[in-house]
């Protein structure tokens, strides 16, 4: 059997909640989609790393599978957010995204 | 006892450096200006993200993060920022600066909800972690609790990547199709 190492838990989840808050500030505060979507990464690897240290802490195996089918839906995500913005780019849309106002109503 | 304590000190110190690489690099993807550099640091980000995961035993998700994530997505990333050129934009510069502090706001906000909310409800149970057995998180165990008790996750994310697929190639289709119009128009 093997004992935690180094820091509790706790830290790891500091570290969770500071990146899942740093990425909802680039989705709040940038223009540019890409990075809007480099953010978006940065809160769902915040999300993996919370669910991978109760996962440690709890000594059960579910949270890395919680983990990895975040990351598919992650790398879902990204293909259907970098084909609009191809799509986007390919029309001469300017790419910021609070000129996207097309669909409002 | 001396020899574990040495091991303690030794994770420690990999996970003070792996710890702020993370913090900083995530700043940094907000913080530059060019998606480009963004990405970059957004590849530093997930490979201290998968030393944490080492840290932490999840050997098999720290291996996929870096095959999937540092790989494959952020190749495509790369990509994609090549393709369409580099748009440099200032975050501080853009727009109203009622806007910026409203979300600096909004993120504070976030952080200091999860900790509040993490530290009611988890925190008796924090502070004592569970030992486990020296095949947590091996693969072997990933794939036997796929297989059997989260078969059905399993089978639910090869539809969503399937969804995936094929929006993507509709995007790219319709893309395809517009071109020559755009041209005609031009």
């Amino acid at each position: 059997m093997i004992a935690l190492l180094g820091p509790e838990v706790t830290w790891y989840l500091g570290v969770a909640a500071f990146l899942f808050a740093t990425g909802s500030l680039g989705v709040l505060l940038r223009r540019n989609p890409l990075i809007v979507l480099l953010s978006l990464e940065i809160m769902l690897n915040g999300g993996n790393l919370a669910l991978i240290a109760f996962a440690r802490n709890l000594g059960d195996g579910s949270g890395q599978i919680f983990a990895l089918a975040v990351m598919a839906v992650a790398a879902a995500e990204v293909v259907v957010g970098l084909g609009l913005i191809v799509a986007l780019n390919r029309k001469r849309v300017t790419l910021d995204v609070d000129r996207l106002n097309t669909l409002r109503g | 006892m001396l020899v574990a304590s040495a091991g303690n000190v030794l994770v420690w110190a990999v996970w003070l450096v792996a710890g702020f690489a993370c913090i900083g690099s995530g700043i940094a993807v907000v913080s530059f200006s060019s998606p480009f550099y963004s990405a970059l640091a957004l590849i530093g980000n997930l490979g201290s993200l998968a030393v944490l995961y080492l840290l932490l035993s999840a050997e098999f998700v720290a291996a996929a993060q870096v095959l999937v994530y540092a790989g494959a997505v952020m190749v495509m990333f790369l990509f994609v920022i090549a393709y369409i050129g580099p748009h440099s934009e200032s975050p501080w510069m853009g727009g109203p600066s009622w806007q910026a502090v409203g979300a600096v706001l909004a993120a504070a906000a976030i952080f200091v909800e999860i900790v509040v909310v993490v530290g009611l409800k988890a925190s008796g149970k924090l502070a004592h972690s569970e030992h486990v057995g020296a095949g947590f998180g091996s693969p072997a165990q990933i794939g036997r609790l796929f297989l059997t008790d989260h078969l059905l996750a399993f089978e639910i994310t090869s539809i969503v990547l399937l969804v995936a697929a094929i929006g993507g190639v509709i995007l790219g289709a319709h893309s395809r199709r517009d071109a020559p119009d755009e041209v005609a128009s031009l």
